[in-house]
This record gives structure tokens, sequence and C-alpha cells, in this order.
């Protein structure tokens, strides 16, 4: 199964977890290699774009006993934190095209690209037009940059939306009441 | 050189594949009135909104503008245990609340590597089909209402207060039932569920028949969906469409027959494929899909009555919740409750993509875990945002009138498409 992908141009990894296969692209090549998936390998269905942030990844720690110089801290339970220390990304941001061949011989793929902050991926809106709005989306949550992107508008935040949502640095609640007595 | 036409006879506008642009060679620029519609109006389906350049009562340019209401469910998620952000999942598609819920529990029990029972997949089954059911029924219902059959409204939807009477008997509520747990089922299918499901197979099939009597014969109704909202097959991939648009514009494809999940390689039932890619036909495959979701349920039920006395959820105390007689009684079993709904459980690091055929196509929930109590990254793979890729293809050169059909042929739910 590996090797079939081995052809594909700008594969830097392959991996196979959990019954699905990885495809780990250098982002300058991302259109060469969506290209050849959707013409050597049939992925004839862009079924999603998921952008994610690893901000902050593994940085819980491994739990254990949580002491201080003074002794035990009554605030941080013994058992936070994790069982063991995930395995370090990258870069700061994963880019995955999840692929679909609708076919007879149906299969998925994921092509994924690492990014950090600023760094930008060239749009693959040309391979596969369904891009459109999932590269918007991932504009808008997560403040990746598509190169090449004729419309990368926000979509779901207002146009005049400061900061990307779904960025781990990114606070949940907190945001400025609009119309409020107090500006 | 991108958004280029990518294959010839293509419908999807080319400088953005989302936007129709007017035209100059078409219609003179000075007779364009630009109308806004929606976010707030019944046709919507929601708080959807489009801005349409009109050419007398012709659609020359439309683009359609989204995240009215937009709630930040995947933010919220990732703040929650994976135990409570279960919550979350039926609320995204509100007309599809068990198929949202399966999704997101059968990608954390990828991550789990959990086995569930067959009593519970079976169950799941079932209701996953109801709930396609339900969802088509009120896409008819608000589909036909929207060119004017008033009198579908009140059929459908009281139809699917039978459905809606089914999910109460098994889940205690009627909407957002969270009756699937990661392992299985939170609580046993109730005794007399079966039989009162079965009352429904018997008098759906016939409720459909009815319906199609009172539309296909109705002149109106076939005038306004029949060919108009033209997609191809071609196209139709391309956007990124599934479920019924993709099966009315001849593509026959469902991953509960090409990708079998659950028990549906087990289970017998066509799927229904119309090839003129318009309204009409769209509303065939959700006719027929209801007539087949029939067929399943009464297969699952079955099985639901064979294995009756079986587990109905994993037996991995680590995972689910004990039973409840056992907290008064043994200490273990209360710490584990204790500890599973104060803490949550910890789900091994890695990332999933899985997908099932909801009622609207191809839904879709990646996953990745740190190995914490948390979960890292939710993202819903949301078809009715894919659906509505495709306004600006399919609505091209119809009348305004006509916009709304088309619009609401794509069978989408706003809540569903921003999340």
């Amino acid at each position: 199964m590996t090797a079939t992908y081995a052809a594909v141009p700008g594969v830097v990894e392959t991996r196979e977890a959990l019954a699905e296969t990885t495809l780990v692209v250098d982002p300058a090549r991302i259109v060469e290699a969506c290209t050849a998936l959707r013409d050597a390998h049939g992925f004839n269905f862009l079924s999603d774009i998921a952008a994610a942030d690893y901000l902050g990844w593994g940085e819980d720690g491994v739990a254990g006993y949580v002491g201080t110089a003074d002794g035990r801290d009554l605030n941080l339970p013994s058992t936070t934190g994790l069982a063991r220390l995930p395995e370090p990304k990258p870069k700061r941001f994963s880019v995955s095209y999840h692929l679909l061949r609708v076919s007879d011989d149906p299969a998925r793929v994921r092509a994924q690209v690492w990014l950090d902050d600023g760094e930008s991926v060239p749009s693959v809106i040309g391979v596969w037009p369904a891009a459109d709005w999932f590269e918007r989306e991932a504009w808008d949550l997560m403040g990746i940059r598509f190169d090449g992107h004729p419309n990368l508008a926000r979509i779901l935040m207002d146009d005049d939306w400061e900061g990307h949502p779904l960025r781990k640095d990114y606070p949940l609640g907190g945001e400025p009441v609009r119309f409020s007595d107090e500006d | 050189m991108p958004s280029s036409r990518i294959y010839a006879g293509s419908r999807i506008p080319t400088r953005v594949p989302t936007i129709l642009d007017v035209d100059p060679e078409k219609h003179n620029l000075e007779d364009i009135l630009t109308v806004n519609f929606g976010p707030n109006h019944p046709s919507t389906h929601g708080v959807l909104r489009l801005i349409v350049d009109l050419d007398g009562e012709l659609v020359a340019g439309i683009r359609a503008v989204l995240g009215y209401l937009h709630t930040g469910f995947e933010k919220n998620m990732e703040a929650k245990s994976w135990w409570k952000s279960i919550t979350y999942a039926p609320r995204i598609d509100y007309l599809s609340f068990q198929a949202n819920e399966l999704e997101y529990v059968l990608a954390i029990e990828k991550l789990l590597g959990i086995e569930v029972p067959r009593r519970a997949t079976w169950a799941r089954m079932a209701l996953a089909e109801l709930n396609r059911i339900h969802s088509h029924l009120v896409w008819l219902g608000t589909s036909a209402l929207e060119v004017g059959a008033i009198s579908m409204f009140w059929y459908a939807f009281d139809d699917r207060d039978q459905v809606l009477d089914l999910f109460e008997l098994a889940g205690g509520t009627r909407l957002h039932t969270r009756y699937t747990q990661v392992g299985g089922l939170a609580e046993d299918v109730p005794p007399g569920f079966t039989a009162e499901a079965r009352k429904l197979c018997e008098s759906m099939p016939r409720s459909v028949d009815e319906y199609e009597a009172i539309l296909d014969r109705q002149a109106i109704w076939l005038e306004r969906t029949k060919g108009i909202g033209l997609l191809s097959a071609e196209d139709a991939l391309a956007l990124g469409q599934s479920g019924p648009v993709l099966r009315g514009s001849g593509v026959d494809w469902d991953l509960r027959k090409n990708m079998p999940y659950l028990f549906y390689d087990q289970v017998d039932f066509d799927v229904p494929v119309y090839f003129n890619g318009d309204v009409y036909d769209r509303y065939k495959v959700h006719m027929d899909e209801m007539r087949e979701s029939v067929r399943i349920v009464r297969q699952c039920l079955d099985r639901i009555d064979e294995t009756e006395g079986e587990p109905w959820i994993a037996d991995d105390r680590k995972v689910v919740l004990p039973p409840r007689h056992e907290l008064h009684t043994s200490m273990e079993s209360l710490i584990h409750h204790f500890k599973i709904v104060t803490e949550g459980y910890r789900v091994p690091e890695g990332e999933v993509y899985v997908v099932i055929e909801s009622p609207r196509g191809e839904a879709g929930c990646y996953l990745v875990s740190d190995g914490g109590a948390r979960p890292w990254r939710v993202k819903f793979r949301a078809p009715s945002f894919a659906a509505l890729q495709a306004t600006a293809t399919a609505v091209q050169g119809s009348l305004v009138a006509d916009m709304v059909a088309v619009a609401a042929s794509l069978d989408f739910v706003m809540g569903d498409a921003d999340r």
C-alpha cells in the first residue's frame, strides 16, 4: 500500500497509523502532489481540509506527584498531565487534506503539510474547486494563508474580526461584547 | 492559474468556484439589480444570506454568505473532557443529531481501540436510519413549503413526530438524545422499543407513497422542480457534493455500500440513483432513501430482538461508566464513576478521520488526541458546508423564484454549515 504512493512528487514521509495513510508533503510542492494524487491515483473527491494548531503540544507534562519546595500544591491534583509525552511535532501547524477516491475501488488518504506561523501553502483550488471554502475556513479560524486563492476572505467570522479563534493562543470566551455600554 | 476550468463542459464559475459573477457579455450591467436575500428569511433553512444580482427575474450573479450561526463548537469541545464533548456533536447538525453523535463517538472509539458489543451496533444503526427518515421528512416538508405546497409540511411533520417519539422512548429526549456513548449505548434498548418502531416501519412506506401521490401528480410541483438546479456528476464531485445531491446527479456512491462501517455490509438495501441532476431527482432520491431506511430499520430491529439480554456497552471500566446499581455497594465502581465524570478518561495519542453517510452525505470527523483527557483538535467535515459551495453552479441561469427551490434541494442545515 505504502509503495503505491512512492511516486507522488513532494512526499517526504509516509505513515500508516490506525488503518489510515498519511503522506507528509513538502508545502511548496502540495499542488504537484495533489494533482498527481487526483490524476494518477484517482482521488477525485476532496473530502476536507483540516488545520490543527500544535502550540503547547505536550507541555502538560507527565502526570505524577506534583510537589513544590513548600510541599504539595493542593491546587494541582497529582493526576493532571499526560500518561506519557506525545511525539513532538515538526512545526506549529498541520494542514490535512483528506482525499477520497469515488470509484469501484474506494480509498482514503491524508496529505499533510507542516507550517510555522507566517508560512503559507499554495492553494489547491485549481485541483479541486471544493477547496475554496475549506481553505477560507482554515484561514479564518486558524490563520493559514493559502497562496493563489482568488478570494481568501473570512467565511465564518465577521469580516473585521481580529485574530483566528481556533488557534491555541486565542482565549476561549472573554472576547469583547459589541455595543456594550463600556466603550 | 487557480480555479481554471478543470474539464470541458463544467458549469462551475471560473474566477472563484463558489461565486457567480455577472457576465457582461450576457447581461447589460446597467440592468442589474443587486438584492440581499436573508439571512433572516423563512426559506433559508436557518440563517443563510445570498447576495443575488438580478437581471429582470433572472439570476445573473450569486454569492452565499455564511457564518451567522457560527457558535464555535470545535473550540468549545477542546476545552471539555472527551466524555462531556460528546454532548456538543449532535447539536451541530440539529436535524441529523444521531449521525453527528455517532461519527464523533466512532472517532473516539477508533483512537481508543475499544470493541463495541453487537447489540449496541445494531441499535446505533436503527437509530441512525430513523434519523435519516426524520431528516428527510423535515427536508421534504420545508422544501415543498417553499414552493407553495403547504400541506406537505403538516403531513411530513406529523410523521416526523412519530420518529421523535421513538427517540424519546429510547433515550429520554426527542432531540440531541446523547444516547450513543463511547463503548456502546447509554442505556439498554428499552422494552417495547422494537414493537413501537415496527409500527412506524408499517406506516412509513405508506406515508411515502402518499407523499409521492400528492407531489408527483401536482403540475406546479413538477414545473418547479424538473430541469432546474442542474448539477452534472463531474461538477458535483469537483464541488465536494455528497449524499442525495450526488446520487441525484447520477453518481452511484453511498458510504454504507461502498465503504461499509458498522454492520451495513450485513443488511440488505439498495442505493437509489437518479441521473438528471435537477431538483426533482434530488427529491426522488430522498423519497427512495426513506423507503430503504425503513428496510434497514426492520432488519436492525430483528437483530436487536435476537440479541436481547446481551451487553449493550463495552466492559471497560476505565472508559465506560459502571452500572448504576453498583455505585451503592462497590467502592471501586464509585471511584471509577467519580474519575470518569470529573477528570475524564484518556484517549491514546493519534489522529483519525472517521466518515459516515449522514442524511446529508459525507459527514467526517477529524480528531487529534495528545493522550490527554480532552480532545486536542476536533474538526467536522460538514456536508452542509460543502453543499452550499454548489449554490453558484446550481442556481446560475435560473429564475429568482426557483432559486429558493434550488437552494433547498441542496439539503443544508445552517447549524452544520457554520458550526
